[in-house]
């Protein structure tokens, strides 16, 4: 449809899009994560990446590390609209604040015999992948590192015999002495 | 610190926060609550509706005339269910409430037991908040949170899921003190900074145009006379959306009239060829801006509104500030007398003179008939007939509301009910009787719709058995006249399923109900029935047959611009007026 002929916002066409790494501070509270993944699901926004743990046990706070995607005007909305929701203290953009570090954890299994199994090792010590598992005809190494770097360990290991993964999602962190 | 059951706690929170009446609707779930009100009948007094719909708008009604929080009780499952159009259009146009639903044993939950559902998980997006209680122990703050979060920021509903084991359940409670939630703060003070860069923009401002609305009304009467002295002292032109009408006097001569789809003409051109825009406590809606990328293209905005996500949503602004409207008009007023502040008189006066040539366009005249009753006409006279009365306006949803918007002149805050941001049929006559219960000495009226009111018609019975002489003034057009009206103007005339077919005889409803039955088909009767209507001292239903083909201008036809938009006598320009990819908007 003409973005020229609606009077809604011109859903970013226009726009570009960026990617931004969102650190959401909350009550650890029942139905505080659907209260943000509704909002989410609700307003149509993206979430590339979420992950979410109590990290303050004595004043049950949790935090939430959402990866986003939108142009700069629904990225604002996204931050007030978490800001807003009762159980959340506070949302930083840790992309626009100043540099930060972002990882993530996998887990990666895979299976083979033969010089497979030495590829895989090889490969995984150039990553710096541990093994945590092994059986006669598999691994499982677990890597940890910036979401482009265990991407390219994945697809490395696509042809030696990739079985499964799991990731944990992005975790971030801003640099430097503050806290959030 | 009293030992009690939660039911006990329920009722002794709420006389602790000052409630006088809640509406609800009993069911198995909130039986012990129920026999607590029963045996507390002098603390809180409940007003039973006809089905909860009806109660969450008669707590709407009641909250937004009085500024208090609005309270309802209800059943789990279906009593839950039904609350929920309720609880969105209260989150839609921010009304404070408070909404108790019973919920099935604790360790029933997850059981699809009977009469069970995910209550929280329903309206976690239609409320501002909600609490399912678990724990006795977690009641009494859960109850006094509610009220915090409800009535203060931005106002919303905030629903609190009690078990009934958790009713029955002893604990201690404890009272209501000035506490401060863990996290939820919302900032009410503008930035000081902000004011005065606002102060200087307005001084310096040669077209600005105020564009208020909900906000003002919703942050007290104190925000609507600042507003009014702010408006006086710079002499600048004032329009509102459909929410905010009553907070600037309609009588006023710097009044344009109501703004947006159905607004002014001077409206919406002020708005369209201002220099500065200063939004106080309004949202930018699809309704107000029409095509955004044509919307007032030469002007600088300043936008105050608590609601920092209310902010560049729809509209890029250059000033945001966000705080409550009482405080930020308080704030500008402050630093505007204390510096004489000196805006400039002569690009006023030129502005006034522009203004003035569209106002002589009329965009309100229609042709009055001496055979049929046109429903302009009617609010007219229902306005000139009543204006002089403590009078509060109810409407549902529809063309007559749009009317009543256009020709109620209201001239005080908190008078003017109406389902604006969720357009809810139905809303308008048990939020008349909710206002009627707050206000029992004044004349409180349903604009309404045939077709709107049948959604909620039952709640004429609430009205009786509780003697609450509310009149419903039908604008009987026999069509859901907005949708015909959409039908004619986008769909080729072809009126699929708008007519009101089979209509009762509003007269006997009434009778049947017990209430007084009016009917008026002729203009020259209408003063003498509208004048029996307000006399009757019980509920009343006004049966005020109207011209069915009657349309609602002026109007901005769906994706054009706000400043191009039909005026009555256009009519028979309409066809080519909307495009193609207009129709697919609503």
């Amino acid at each position: 449809m003409d973005t020229a002929t609606t009077h809604y916002p011109a859903a970013g066409a226009s726009e570009r899009v960026e990617t931004r790494t969102l650190c959401v501070l909350v009550d650890n509270e029942p139905g505080v994560l659907a209260r943000v993944i509704g909002l989410f699901a609700g307003r149509g926004y993206n979430i590339d990446s979420l992950t979410v743990s109590e990290t303050e046990h004595q004043k049950h706070l949790s935090r939430i590390t959402i990866v986003t995607r939108g142009t700069p005007m629904v990225l604002e909305q996204i931050k007030n609209q978490l800001d807003r929701l009762v159980p959340v203290h506070r949302v930083v953009d840790l992309t626009t604040t100043g540099p930060a570090i972002a990882r993530e954890l996998a887990m990666v299994k895979v299976r083979g015999t033969g010089d497979q199994r030495m590829e895989a090792l090889r490969l995984a010590d150039a990553f710096r992948a541990r093994v945590i598992d092994a059986t006669t005809e598999s691994f499982v190494f677990e890597i940890t590192g910036a979401s482009d770097k265990i991407e390219s360990f994945i697809n490395l290991m696509l042809p030696v015999g990739l079985v499964e993964v799991s990731r944990t999602g992005v975790v971030a962190i801003a640099r430097g002495p503050e806290g959030m | 610190m009293t030992e009690m059951t939660g039911a006990e706690m329920v009722i002794e929170a709420l006389a602790d926060q000052g409630v006088e009446h809640i509406f609800g609707y009993p069911g198995g779930a909130v039986l012990p609550i129920y026999d607590a009100l029963f045996q507390s009948q002098d603390r809180v007094r409940h007003i039973l509706v006809r089905h909860e719909q009806g109660a969450v708008h008669a707590a709407e009604g009641y909250a937004r005339s009085t500024g208090k929080v609005g309270c309802v009780l209800v059943t789990s499952g279906p009593g839950a269910t039904n609350a929920v159009t309720g609880l969105t259009d209260a989150l839609c146009d921010s009304i404070p409430l408070v909404v108790l639903t019973g919920q099935v044993p604790t360790h029933l939950i997850g059981n699809d037991a009977f009469q069970e559902c995910d209550t929280v998980g329903i309206t976690r997006p239609c409320t501002k908040y909600n609490y399912l209680v678990k724990n006795i122990a977690d009641l009494p703050s859960a109850l006094h949170e509610a009220f915090h979060i409800a009535s203060s920021g931005r106002p919303g509903p905030v629903v609190v899921d009690i078990p009934k084991d958790i009713q029955f359940a002893k604990g201690a409670y404890s009272r209501p003190k000035e506490f401060q939630h863990k996290g939820y703060r919302p900032k009410v003070q503008g930035d000081p900074d902000k004011i005065k860069q606002a102060v200087e923009m307005i001084a310096a401002a040669k077209r600005p145009v105020f564009y208020t609305g909900g906000g003002v009304v919703n942050s007290g009467r104190k925000a609507s006379e600042l507003l009014r002295e702010l408006v006086k002292l710079t002499g600048i032109p004032i329009t509102s959306t459909l929410m905010g009408l009553g907070a600037f006097p309609a009588a006023d001569p710097q009044w344009l009239g109501m703004l947006g789809m159905h607004g002014t003409w001077e409206a919406n051109w002020a708005m369209h060829d201002c220099d500065l825009m200063i939004c106080i406590g309004a949202r930018f809606d699809d309704r107000i801006t029409g095509r955004l990328d044509a919307f007032s293209p030469g002007s600088k905005k300043i936008h105050v509104d608590i609601d920092p996500s209310s902010i560049n949503k729809n509209v890029k602004v250059d000033l945001p500030i966000v705080g409550d409207c009482a405080n930020v008009l308080d704030q500008m007023l402050r630093l505007w007398r204390s510096k004489p502040q000196q805006i400039d008189k002569k690009a006023l006066a030129a502005w006034w003179d522009q203004i003035g040539k569209w106002r002589a366009k009329k965009s309100l005249a229609f042709h009055n008939s001496k055979d049929i009753i046109k429903p302009q006409y009617a609010i007219q006279r229902l306005f000139e007939l009543t204006k002089d009365r403590d009078t509060y306006i109810t409407t549902e949803v529809g063309q007559h509301q749009m009317w009543a918007a256009q020709f109620y002149q209201f001239q005080e805050p908190n008078r003017w009910m109406t389902s604006g941001g969720l357009g809810t049929m139905g809303y308008g006559l048990p939020a008349s009787v909710g206002v009627q219960l707050a206000h029992p000495d004044s004349l409180v009226i349903d604009i309404a719709g045939e077709a709107s009111v049948m959604m909620t018609m039952q709640e004429i019975s609430t009205a009786v058995q509780y003697e609450l002489p509310v009149k419903i003034f039908i604008l009987n057009n026999k069509y859901m006249g907005m949708v015909r009206q959409w039908q004619e103007l986008l769909h080729g005339g072809r009126y699929s399923h708008s007519y009101s077919e089979a209509l009762p005889d509003f007269v006997k409803l009434a009778d049947a109900y017990h209430a007084h039955g009016i009917r008026c088909e002729n203009p020259g009767e209408l003063d003498d029935k509208i004048r029996e209507m307000i006399e009757v001292k019980k509920p009343v239903i006004f049966d005020c047959v109207v011209d069915p083909a009657e349309n609602c201008f002026p109007m901005i036809p769906s994706g054009r611009a706000h400043n191009e938009m039909l005026l009555g006598d256009a009519a028979g320009k309409i066809e080519d007026a909307v495009t193609e990819q207009g129709k697919m908007l609503v």
